[in-house]
């Protein structure tokens, strides 16, 4: 998700250097979620794993399918999740599309380190989906 | 005048009573009782979530284990957070075609099983068979004539299971453990 959180760097064990954010859970009152919206969900292929990702499709939107022309629709229940750094991303493209019941959060700020802190913005990649 | 008199007299009467009511005592103790309340919703909170939960579930799809409406089961979430859930377990999960939903359903097969299932009991014997893929679970209702399972939406990541279904505490006669095959009551 570079450039809009820093990872935990794998180098440095033990220190805190990736970004600390803020989930707020009462989008899971009715699971009713934005185009753009950044989330928080348990992987699907491993429970205890969470993953942050960038939704990009929701149910029932058309989304065309990255580095091959393929159109896909998303079923009922089910949303796409992309990372914003596509080359170093584990997401849709590798597991498909995820159902909402996953989600565990929306992430809103950005609340540590100090000189990164602030509202984490809605924003969608353009020309990749459309509602029909 | 006398009225006049007798107001004063009642006024001073009841500014004698109103300050011999022990309000510091009242008080503390409405303190105390709500902490009291507040801490026990606390608490049955906690036990909902992370323990064990009452659910009232309906339908035909886990007929004849489950009845049609009105069995209320006990669900343990301990084992579903732990990831030790086994096949022939009975889990409560989100449904993946609605999130809002929780249904009721057995595991039949694990990630890595092979699972023979008949495409459509009601038209003839033809069946297929699927390797359930990493970190999902095959999940089927033991009515598999009236059941909407893992035939219609593939199989179910971990993730969305909440609980295993272990005891039926209501109606009185099913009071009892739910095993680990489909029987009645």
């Amino acid at each position: 998700m570079h450039p809009t959180f820093t990872g935990s760097s794998t180098s440095f064990p033990g220190s805190l250097k990736g970004d600390v954010v803020l989930v707020e859970r009462f989008c899971l009152q009715k699971y009713k979620f934005s185009h753009g919206d950044v989330i928080i969900f348990r992987s699907p292929t491993n429970q205890k794993q969470m993953f942050v990702k960038r939704l990009i499709a929701l149910p029932g939107d058309w989304i065309q399918v990255p580095e091959s022309s393929e159109i896909l629709q998303i079923q009922e229940g089910h949303c796409w999740v992309e990372g914003d750094n596509p080359a170093s991303s584990l997401d849709s493209r590798s597991f498909g599309p995820i159902p909402l019941g996953l989600v565990q959060g929306r992430v809103t700020h950005v609340i540590w380190p100090p000189q990164r802190i602030g509202q984490v913005e809605r924003k969608m990649p353009t020309g990749r989906i459309s509602p029909y | 005048m006398a009225v006049g008199s007798r107001a004063a007299v009642w006024l001073a009467s009841a500014a004698q009573r109103f300050g011999s009511v022990p309000w510091r005592d009242i008080s503390a103790e409405a303190v105390d009782r709500t902490l009291l309340v507040i801490k026990a919703v606390c608490f049955a909170h906690v036990i909902n979530s992370y323990v064990v939960s009452l659910i009232q579930v309906r339908g035909p799809s886990m007929l004849p284990t489950m009845n049609l409406t009105g069995d209320i089961i006990a669900v343990d979430r301990v084992t579903a957070r732990r990831g030790t859930v086994a096949v022939g377990d009975v889990v409560l999960f989100r449904s993946p075609e609605n999130p809002r939903r929780a249904i009721t359903k057995r595991v039949l097969g694990l990630e890595g099983d092979a699972i023979t299932y008949l495409v459509d009991p009601h038209k003839g014997d033809a069946s297929k068979t699927v390797v359930v893929p990493n970190g999902h679970a095959w999940v089927q209702g033991d009515n598999i004539y009236d059941s909407r399972d893992s035939r219609h939406f593939g199989p179910v990541p971990y993730g969305l299971i909440q609980g295993r279904v272990f005891y039926r505490v209501w109606p009185p006669e099913g009071f009892g453990f739910i095993g680990q095959k489909a029987t009645s009551l």
